[in-house]
């Protein structure tokens, strides 16, 4: 890799004076590392937020659980009060990549990084949430902006992700057996704002699927979604899966994940 | 250069190093460690496992510098005293390895894995070593290997007390 500029501030306003000009944010690191060893990224500047213990913070917030940027998917996994909130958002972190991926690897890192098969833009977009920053609060529709694009500006920087609790939610994701990122995956909420489906693996972005929300809220079982066409325009086609065969997944994860947030709704209060 | 203090195995060490230095490069370059191995370079096999306060990450996916304050294990800090830890035995014991390069890497995610759930199930332990690889093994000793551990060293404790 290339050499930088190596800062640690101790404060987030120190972090993000030190983010000057062509410079990177670090969190775990467990992309954007691997993507300067290949030189697909070659900051000037490395911001590591490793000192911040202020971004790992997880409280509840009247509706919402807020969770830090900086909290590990293995933190979130392991968080009761996150098992308690939002038992899916703890099983989505728990299904991320690796053992070692989710001890290093970050909410905000991720996010910021935006990956087309990351699993949290599905959480994110599927349960409504909103994105804090340094300056402005984002909501997740308007964060996720395209391939590995976001609507974060230079320099800023992502403080928290404050999630509504759901009424009921589930995340169902079929696995590319190599990497572990979602070939497809389904995140399913219904909550304040209605039925939501996001999708992540899929396209060039996360996005939702207005057709199966429309199906599930007039009655949220997986049958709602068997007579609802999925269009293959915009979806990946590679050699692990074709736009067609994706469409298929993105309904069998959608009916899956339908079944286990129904399953769910007995055991909460 | 930047200057970098950890502990390393339970030893103090203070070195100074250039920002892009991986941790695994500064473990096998300037401290001699090279118990820990690179194997793909590319966060996919897990060879280069090591501990980070305890926990099993990947040291070529993460820079030296990000391991300031915090405390590393490796492969080498295993051993006490001259005598082979319960997980060393229990691969030498139940064929865990055939060429043994991703060995030191399944020994620190399994002695991760064991830190925090001292009585694994199969299952357990097939998901805390789902980021190794293994080409020569097929897997099924590995987890043997580490089922024998965990009682070896149930066995050890209760003995203790």
């Amino acid at each position: 890799m290339y050499s930088f500029d190596y800062q640690r501030p101790g404060s987030q306003a120190d972090a993000v004076r030190a983010a000057q000009g062509e410079a990177r944010y670090l969190a775990g690191g467990q992309s954007l590392v691997q993507a300067m060893k290949l030189r697909l990224a070659s900051p000037e500047r490395m911001v590591d937020l490793g000192g911040l213990a202020e971004l790992r913070g997880i409280k509840q917030d009247g509706a919402n659980l807020v969770i830090g940027a900086m909290c590990t998917h293995a933190a979130v996994a392991s968080s009761a009060e996150v098992r308690r909130a939002i038992p899916a958002l703890a099983e989505l972190a728990e299904g991320i990549g690796d053992p070692m991926v989710r001890n290093m690897g970050t909410l905000g890192g991720s996010i910021a990084n935006a990956d087309p098969a990351a699993d949290y833009p599905a959480a994110l977009v599927g349960l409504g949430a909103t994105v804090q920053t340094d300056r402005r609060s984002i909501p997740a529709e308007a964060f996720f902006t395209g391939l590995y694009e976001t609507a974060l500006e230079p320099g800023e920087l992502v403080i928290s992700v404050s999630f509504p609790k759901p009424q009921r939610a589930a995340y169902s994701k079929l696995r590319q057996p190599a990497s572990r990122f979602a070939l497809v995956g389904v995140f399913v909420c219904q909550g304040a704002n209605g039925v939501r489906v996001a999708v992540t693996g899929a396209g060039s972005s996360v996005f939702r699927q207005n057709a199966m929300e429309d199906a599930l809220a007039k009655n949220f079982a997986p049958e709602s979604l068997a007579q609802v066409s999925v269009p293959t325009d915009n979806l990946n086609g590679d050699i692990h899966g074709s736009a067609t065969y994706r469409a298929a997944m993105i309904k069998l994860m959608a009916q899956k994940a339908v079944a286990s947030a129904a399953a769910r709704a007995g055991e909460k209060k | 250069m930047t200057k970098l203090k950890m502990t390393v195995n339970g030893q103090q060490v203070e070195n100074d190093v250039e920002p892009a230095s991986l941790l695994v490069e500064f473990l096998r370059g300037p401290l001699g460690l090279t118990g820990t191995h690179v194997g793909c370079d590319t966060a996919q096999c897990g060879a280069c496992t090591v501990l980070l306060d305890g926990q099993p990450v990947k040291s070529c996916s993460i820079l030296a510098l990000q391991a300031q304050g915090r405390s590393v294990g490796t492969v080498e800090g295993l051993a006490a005293k001259g005598q082979v830890h319960a997980l060393q035995e229990a691969f030498m014991a139940t064929h865990g390895l055939q060429c043994g390069f991703c060995t030191p890497g399944m020994i620190m995610a399994a002695a991760g894995l064991l830190a925090r759930n001292p009585k694994p199930t199969e299952e357990q332990i097939v998901y805390a070593l789902e980021g190794n690889l293994c080409r020569c093994t097929g897997y099924v000793n590995i987890v043997a290997a580490v089922q024998q551990a965990a009682s070896a060293m149930a066995g050890k404790q209760g003995g203790a007390a």
